[in-house]
């Protein structure tokens, strides 16, 4: 793919400031109430007069509302920085682009990190199971508060597919088109089976204590561990043999259980330096949610398709073997069955399920077409 | 109505399709049919096509395309999906062609085949003196890359048509840019139909 030379772009948003959205209470789905909750968002862009320009960015697991520009405090470009800015695929000079939060994060939305305000202490295990529907939930709020009534895109990969699907599912009337990227309409066996060694290792650490290690020292291994088992599981063998092949590190002594190979060097900085920005519990909780998510839930997604408006544009990556592409047929099936616009590419990456985050050309091209097409209905409605 | 820089075989299928109505293009390559049809018909158009780099440039226009093939891409349709289903020169390149036709009757109220006809004179006489498999205008390649696995004239397709209980609307005959009205199995090039269950 040679249509766009991203280094001819212009530069990006710039320094972007976190902003909070405060709801008094949200019932959940389980039917409990969570009061107040917070969500922390970003915005780049304007919305236009018309309020037809708005785009929703939805995070992964260990995301956060940081998509764009550069932070405040550290500088730090958001994670999805190459897909959205002036001229990028989420054209900030044409689209009004809103990057949301999760609750139960923990990075500035209500979590379990949060103080409860019924004891005065940080929810640990307190805080209600959440679902990805609870999540989209909030969300929506937070595009009421907005004043909102239709997304142009509710878009993101892996569990911010799963969210856009949501939307997708339980407000077809509140975006044109959605775009999963990268995800699946539920967890399969081996999904869930990673994300529960995840948290096995979480809780087998000893300062995990149930959950109750605010303040003192953190479970920090057993969240590192659960960060490494990630990382295998969104690269692939061959982008790993890339990176890594079987290069051994310099100054490590064999035979002492060292990271003697680059790749294990590579793991144990990407485990600890996770635990430094992310909070343990809230990465049980998320995984759960997300093993728990189900676009069928309630009846065949064909059917909660049916007669919609909305356009889809889902998107998987050849070496993903974390969301196999079949994965991503399944949402396309739905879709053909009901009828409904749909646009599917197989993007050919070596890059396994990190390339949700990495083919950035390939992604531009597409998203920023058929948003343009989706953009350009929505004004001729 | 003329078109300027449009495929004769194009304008032809055009004239097939009623305006408004729904199109799925089975192998659309990088959707310069589909582009006419809404274009000129306002169809509500959908492709299907097997090349990642054909997916891009049928979304650079804007198109509904899904990345898949033909063979286990037309399954997952429900019973008459789109007013037209249509195989633009695809018919040969796909591994079941008798079953993908089921599945377009299936598919479609109607379906628009236009394949390039392998009995063509000048392959006849390529075959009968030079000893050779054909390569013609429409049927360009060498033996070693071309992408057909399927050879089909048009006395083949009308047989088949009889003996599936196809019903044949309409049929038109192609060569260098002219219809061709008599002996088209000796004369077209392009052989393109317009068939349906006849119910």
């Amino acid at each position: 793919m040679k249509t766009k030379k991203i280094d001819k772009r212009e530069d990006g948003v710039g320094v972007v400031e976190a902003q909070f959205y405060t709801i008094d209470s949200l019932t959940l789905e389980n039917g409990e109430k969570l009061e107040p909750v917070t969500l922390a968002y970003e915005t780049y862009g304007t919305l236009n007069e018309n309020k037809t320009n708005a785009v929703l960015i939805l995070h992964a697991l260990s995301g956060d509302a940081h998509a764009a520009g550069l932070d405040v405090e550290q500088k730090n470009p958001g994670w999805w920085d190459s897909m959205i800015g002036p001229g990028r695929a989420f054209d900030t000079n044409k689209y009004f682009v809103i990057s949301s939060n999760v609750i139960g994060g923990c990075k500035g939305s209500t979590g379990p990190s949060s103080i409860n305000p019924a004891t005065g202490r940080q929810y640990a295990l307190d805080f209600p199971i959440v679902t990805i529907n609870d999540m989209a939930e909030a969300q929506r709020r937070l595009i009421d508060h907005l004043g909102i009534d239709k997304l142009l895109t509710a878009v993101g990969g892996s569990m911010g597919g799963m969210l856009a699907l949501s939307w997708l599912v339980r407000y077809p009337d509140r975006i044109r088109s959605a775009i999963p990227i990268a995800t699946a309409i539920k967890h399969g066996p081996q999904q869930i089976a990673f994300n529960e060694v995840g948290r096995q290792a979480i809780m087998a650490d000893p300062h995990w204590n149930s959950g109750n290690y605010y303040g003192g020292p953190l479970p920090a291994k057993g969240l590192a561990v659960a960060r490494m088992i990630g990382h295998i599981t969104y690269m692939s063998d061959l982008s790993m043999e890339e990176k890594f092949g079987r290069q051994r590190k310099i100054g490590t002594e064999p035979f002492k259980f060292t990271a003697d190979y680059e790749v294990e060097g590579y793991l144990r900085y990407r485990g600890d330096s996770f635990v430094k920005r992310f909070d343990a519990n809230s990465y049980l909780y998320i995984t759960k949610a997300m093993d728990n998510f189900d676009a069928t839930e309630w009846r065949p997604l064909q059917d909660s398709l049916q007669g919609l408006k909305t356009k889809v544009l889902v998107i998987a990556f050849k070496s993903d073997w974390l969301y196999p592409a079949y994965q991503s047929k399944e949402i396309v099936k739905a879709c053909k069955r009901s009828g409904i616009e749909t646009t599917y590419c197989e993007v050919d990456s070596t890059y396994g399920h990190d390339a949700f985050l990495l083919e950035i050309e390939e992604e531009t091209h597409l998203i920023s077409h058929f948003l343009k097409k989706v953009f350009h209905e929505y004004e001729a409605a | 109505m003329t078109y300027v820089n449009v495929r004769f075989d194009h304008k032809a299928i055009l004239k097939l399709v009623k305006p408004q109505s729904t199109v799925l293009e089975l192998g659309c390559g990088t959707g310069d049919l589909l582009s006419l049809l809404i274009k000129e018909r306002s169809v509500r158009g959908q492709g299907l096509e097997i090349d990642e780099q054909a997916i891009y440039a049928c979304v650079a226009k804007g198109l509904n395309v899904i990345h898949g093939d033909i063979d286990s891409g037309l399954a997952e349709y429900e019973d008459k999906s789109f007013d037209y289903v249509i195989l633009n020169q695809s018919l040969q390149q796909i591994k079941h062609p008798d079953s993908v036709l089921t599945d377009a009757l299936r598919v479609g109220r109607k379906v628009i085949i236009s394949f390039s006809n392998f009995a063509y004179y000048k392959s006849r006489l390529q075959i009968f003196f030079g000893g050779r498999t054909p390569v013609t205008g429409a049927l360009p390649y060498q033996w070693y890359e071309t992408p057909n696995l399927h050879f089909v004239s048009v006395t083949d397709f009308i047989d088949y048509c009889r003996l599936k209980n196809v019903r044949i609307d309409r049929r038109m005959y192609i060569s260098e840019n002219e219809r061709i009205r008599l002996f088209p199995n000796l004369f077209a090039q392009t052989a393109i139909f317009l068939v349906d269950r006849g119910l």
